[in-house]
């Protein structure tokens, strides 16, 4: 008896003394077997029906499980805590259903992608290498994404929190709204729409060239509705008794806001900031019409066409050759160790500047 | 207060580490200058390419004559150091636009310009208009995967009831009179066709149009406008589809048959012997194209799809370069010119083969040079 | 930011006495924090309405140029000398394969982010936190690479089984070509979003005040008791910006559809076989071959995708302004 009540109180992870006395409970080594004979019963219907899929084996023995464990806990339990036991079952099921797909995607690129990834491919552009020949590498996409999305963020992050801040410190009249608005509006907004807006106000009315900084602008009109959406999101969920607390003391509003509201959301903010920067680094479209694509090293910006890794990982994609596939493959593992970096970079600062949290 | 700065001191130190960071990463990049091992057309004589003009040379359009354009890249700028020229592979439609607004020095075109580009290119290019200048010309493949067949001929009208699902087994008898040999399977015919509008398209269709003798109802374009079928997105798509799918039956340019190792249709057109797509037969085709081109310096071809003459490939892709003959920009114009002269030279139009792409015939690519020479 | 925080050092903070007294005089240095960020609301909004008019401005020349009906016609042809083109197909096939991979991915994301925020070990948990902010930045070329090659072949097992019991629905009917559908493109947007919406639905999980979690703890509520009491009301509207955020993504994906789908200018019946269209992909198809006019065209399709949003983010405002008791912000 012991043992089983030891069990329940560790997946509440809070001790509480128990409401009635006595409450039956099932035995600590009934979820176990359970599993047990449905794996077993699973397999024997899908060996007896003649189910050549394994899938289907698994699937099986997952709902008897489930049932079972249901209709035994209503039976001793009651039915609320087989209501507990069932979502547990629930919640349980949807992280292995999206473990599946998700740890294959990451199976194949890290598979595929570590062919020809070595310092050779990090450190050297394609050059005048056809497409078609192995070798060449992948240096110029990166210079040109890191720059392209430094610019994109430089000028989307402060605008788009700023833009938030407003909504949901100070904003109450009808410009607010229309912000608002427009803010919903921009999210659908197709990104190859975007590139063709500053397409032609950049491009063909002001005359200015392709270049990475063309690009970065079309990047920023795509990133800036991601970034008010989750901010804004995370600023509300600030408890006004923080801020009621700091304005009580005497503090100025932008103070309140700089230094208890911004602090206490900055980790949901940072996350918001990523989730936009990461849409962008895998924009294709809009980097094709604005920074052109080169094959070259370009470390200028401001100045004539540049390179872009999923621009890479689509034209070698294209290309349609082995080496190309290999080289599509290599590059969209750069891109994705890229954002991780920038995501553990994030964290760390969102860890740095939050302050204490419960969790 | 304090701990205030010394936050905004580690920020800074933060941000210096980040900006010298990325200082360092730009030093420490090269570009590529590997030949890249069997490159086939790497052999070109450095000493024919003549070099004018320098900088950098943008140019789109066309991805059937990516592969074509790569080498002439790779062989012109190891012959001149100065000029970098930057071709991307956007589409024809593409190219054209950007070309037409005054982005490019040229563009790749898998059709020639059409009458009301040609009034718009007359803005652009002062004093004259733009021009088509032929040269790649390519065979298009009818890339099959049926298992247990490796020797498949297909007429016209065959192709043409195929991919407009009015025989959709690979067992019909319209099949089988063309290979009375051939053990063909009792298997559903997955014809694919491109979902992106295409000039491989538009040549494939005009050929059914041509040739099928009226089985072919449909406008030929570069839209796709048959019945039934699946689609894929670029050659590539439709090509990787072939490899995968029991059944299925495509069209694509002959390098992604070779790459894939996706064996192709051979055409019966009447001819002797059914017609392979090989880049030398494909060639024979072309020198029997007329020039159709509008004004003096145009050299657009019309093809001759239901060419009957024995070991002519009949469905073949022409892809141009367009430019102004005159009036183009002064800055470009010396490098465009000389880039251009290397690649109808007779080095530059060698390089083709190796690639699946068929060199322009003699007569054609003598008009084309002179035109090249006029270019101002 | 490096303009909003520079004040902030420099001018000392005023008196709190003094400050309690002077609740109605404007602080100089909240009239600048003010005007900056309601200057960057506003800047937000020029941008949007100079698009907007980008926007309208050569959707209205494709749609005057149209011999068809623009909201009916099933066809695209929009380069030759008589355009007809029409929106019916691509509007079809956003809506549908937009709800089916909406349908597959909240409810699993829900899951895993409760999962993460209220189930996993404390040590699994944070690693998980990651993996899954990871994923939500793997480009959507890499999904498409993945679904192209690995998800269609592994499908039509699946559509043959869903044939043999559900068939005669027309739904779920099925022909044996290549799992190349709008069902496959609902399944792969899934798996696309399902990041997004789980990362931003653990961080508001997250957010839970434990007050309330406690309150419900010590009432003697079981777990779930506590996440359907507390949890899930108090990070609904959370959950339904993800979902928006989720949902923004799917309808205009453009790449991922491109490589998985058949398209074809037909509205059928059946969802499991080829055919069908998105405005995105659409947009992708098409653009590389157009002329001017057919951009227009394409733009004016992206007109309508805004439009079709626009109405979804509505509707999702609407919810959330209901729910705003559980909103912590001042207004």
């Amino acid at each position: 008896m012991t043992v089983a009540t030891s069990h329940r109180h560790r997946k509440v992870a809070e001790p509480r003394p128990p409401l009635a006395l006595k409450q039956s409970r099932l035995p600590r080594w009934t979820l176990p077997v359970l599993a047990l004979v449905a794996v077993g019963a699973g397999c024997g219907i899908g060996l007896v029906a003649g189910l050549d899929s394994t899938v289907q084996w698994g699937l099986i023995a997952a709902l008897l499980f489930v049932l079972a464990t249901y209709l035994l806990t209503t039976a001793v339990e009651g039915t609320r805590q087989a209501k507990d036991r069932l979502a547990t079952s629930a919640v349980w099921t949807a992280f292995l259903l999206a473990v599946v797909p998700l740890a294959s995607l990451l199976w194949e690129t890290v598979a595929r992608g570590t062919k020809v990834l070595d310092g050779y491919f990090l450190s050297h552009s394609m050059g005048t290498l056809p497409d078609a020949l192995p070798g060449g590498g992948v240096y110029h996409a990166i210079i040109g994404t890191l720059e392209q999305v430094g610019l994109a963020t430089l000028i989307a992050a402060p605008l788009g929190l700023l833009t938030a801040i407003y909504l949901v410190e100070y904003g109450r009249g009808r410009l607010a709204k229309v912000v608002t608005f427009f803010v919903d509006v921009m999210t659908g907004i197709p990104s190859i729409v975007a590139g063709l807006f500053v397409l032609s106000v950049w491009i063909l009315i002001l005359g200015f060239g392709p270049s990475g900084f063309a690009g970065s602008m079309a990047l920023a009109i795509l990133m800036m509705p991601v970034v008010v959406r989750s901010t804004e999101e995370m600023l509300k969920l600030v408890p006004n008794e923080l801020r009621e607390a700091s304005l009580a003391l005497g503090v100025p509003k932008w103070r309140t806001i700089l230094k208890v509201v911004l602090p206490t959301s900055i980790g949901g903010i940072t996350t918001g900031v990523m989730l936009a920067i990461a849409r962008i680094t895998g924009e294709t479209a809009p980097v094709l019409l604005l920074v052109w694509g080169a094959k070259t090293i370009n470390n200028n910006p401001f100045d004539g066409a540049q390179q872009s890794l999923p621009l890479y990982v689509f034209q070698q994609w294209q290309q349609g050759s082995d080496a190309s596939y290999d080289r599509a493959w290599a590059a969209a593992l750069v891109l994705i160790a890229f954002v991780m970096v920038l995501n553990l970079v994030a964290r760390g600062i969102a860890r740095w500047k939050a302050p204490k949290a419960g969790r | 207060m304090k701990l205030q700065r010394k936050n905004r001191v580690r920020a800074l130190a933060v941000g210096a580490l980040a900006v010298s960071g990325a200082l360092a990463l730009t030093a420490c990049g090269s570009d590529n200058t590997s030949g890249g091992s069997g490159g086939s057309g790497s052999s070109a004589k450095a000493a024919n390419i003549k070099c004018e003009g320098k900088g950098k040379l943008l140019a789109s359009g066309s991805s059937a004559q990516k592969n074509a354009m790569d080498v002439w890249v790779q062989n012109y700028s190891g012959a001149c150091q100065g000029t970098e020229i930057n071709y991307q592979p956007t589409g024809s439609g593409a190219g054209v636009t950007t070309f037409l607004q005054g982005q490019t020095a040229f563009a790749g075109s898998d059709s020639a310009l059409k009458p009301e580009e040609i009034t718009k290119s007359k803005t652009l290019c002062k004093g004259g208009q733009g021009i088509d200048l032929p040269m790649v010309g390519g065979p298009i493949a009818v890339g099959y995967n049926v298992p247990g067949v490796d020797n498949l001929v297909l007429d016209a009208p065959t192709l043409a009831k195929i991919f407009d699902s009015q025989i959709t087994n690979w067992n019909d008898a319209a099949i089988k009179k063309l290979n009375p040999g051939a053990k063909l399977p009792d298997l559903k015919i997955q014809a694919f066709h491109r979902s992106d509008d295409s000039g491989t398209t538009d040549n494939f269709t005009k050929y059914l149009k041509a040739a099928s003798g009226g089985a072919w109802k449909h406008e030929p374009g570069k839209k796709w406008e048959g019945t039934g079928g699946q689609a894929a997105s670029g050659s590539a798509g439709v090509s990787s589809q072939v490899k995968q799918t029991s059944g299925a039956i495509s069209y694509f340019e002959l390098s992604y048959a070779t790459s894939g190792k996706i064996p192709t249709v051979k055409i019966n057109t009447g001819a002797k012997a059914p017609v392979e797509a090989t880049v030398d037969n494909a060639s024979k085709a072309i020198s029997e194209a007329q020039p159709v081109g509008q004004g003096a310096g145009d050299l657009a071809l019309k093809l001759n799809y239901a060419t009957k003459a024995e070991g002519a490939y009949p469905i073949t892709l022409v892809t141009y370069e367009i430019a102004c003959d005159k009036g183009n920009k002064a800055d470009t114009l010396p490098a465009t010119k000389s880039f251009l002269t290397y690649v109808s030279s007779k080095d530059g139009q060698d390089a083709l083969k190796a690639l699946g792409y068929a060199p322009l015939p003699t007569e054609i690519a003598d008009k084309v040079r002179k035109t090249v020479a006029t270019l101002s | 930011m490096d303009y909003s925080t520079s004040p902030l050092s420099e001018t000392p903070p005023p008196p709190p006495a003094a400050a309690s007294v002077s609740g109605r005089t404007v602080r100089p240095g909240d009239r600048i924090f003010l005007g900056l960020s309601r200057g960057s609301g506003v800047a937000l909004l020029v941008i949007m309405a100079a698009i907007a008019a980008f926007l309208t401005y050569r959707s209205v020349l494709a749609i005057s140029g149209d011999k068809s009906n623009f909201f009916t016609t099933l066809d695209w042809n929009a380069t030759g000398t008589e355009p007809k083109f029409g929106i019916a197909v691509l509007a079809f096939g956003t809506v549908v394969s937009s709800v089916i991979a909406m349908a597959i991915a909240v409810p699993v994301a829900v899951g895993i982010a409760l999962f993460i925020s209220h189930y996993a070990p404390r040590k699994l948990a944070s690693p998980l936190g990651y993996v899954i902010d990871l994923l939500a930045a793997v480009p959507s070329i890499v999904y498409g690479l993945w679904g192209a090659l690995f998800l269609v072949p592994h499908l039509s097992g699946l559509y043959g089984w869903l044939d043999d019991y559900l068939g005669w629905t027309g739904i779920f009917s099925y022909s044996n070509g290549a799992a190349r559908s709008l069902f496959t493109v609902g399944i792969l947007l899934a798996i696309m979003i399902l990041p997004i919406v789980t990362s931003v639905s653990r961080e508001v999980f997250l957010q839970v005040p434990r007050m309330h979690e406690e309150a419900a703890l010590a009432l003697g509520a079981t777990r779930w008791e506590v996440i359907r009491m507390s949890v899930l009301p108090f990070g609904r509207s959370g959950v339904i910006s993800a979902s928006m955020l989720g949902l923004g993504r799917a309808l205009g994906e453009t790449m991922a559809v491109a490589t998985v789908l058949s398209p074809s200018f037909l509205i059928s019946a059946s969802l499991l076989d080829p055919g069908g269209g998105t405005f995105a992909q659409n947009i992708a198809s098409k653009f590389s071959e157009a002329d001017t006019f057919g951009q227009d065209a394409l733009i004016a399709s992206g007109l309508v995708l805004f439009v079709i949003t626009l109405l979804v983010n509505g509707a999702a405002r609407l919810i959330i302004a209901r729910r705003k008791e559980y909103s912590g912000a001042s207004s």
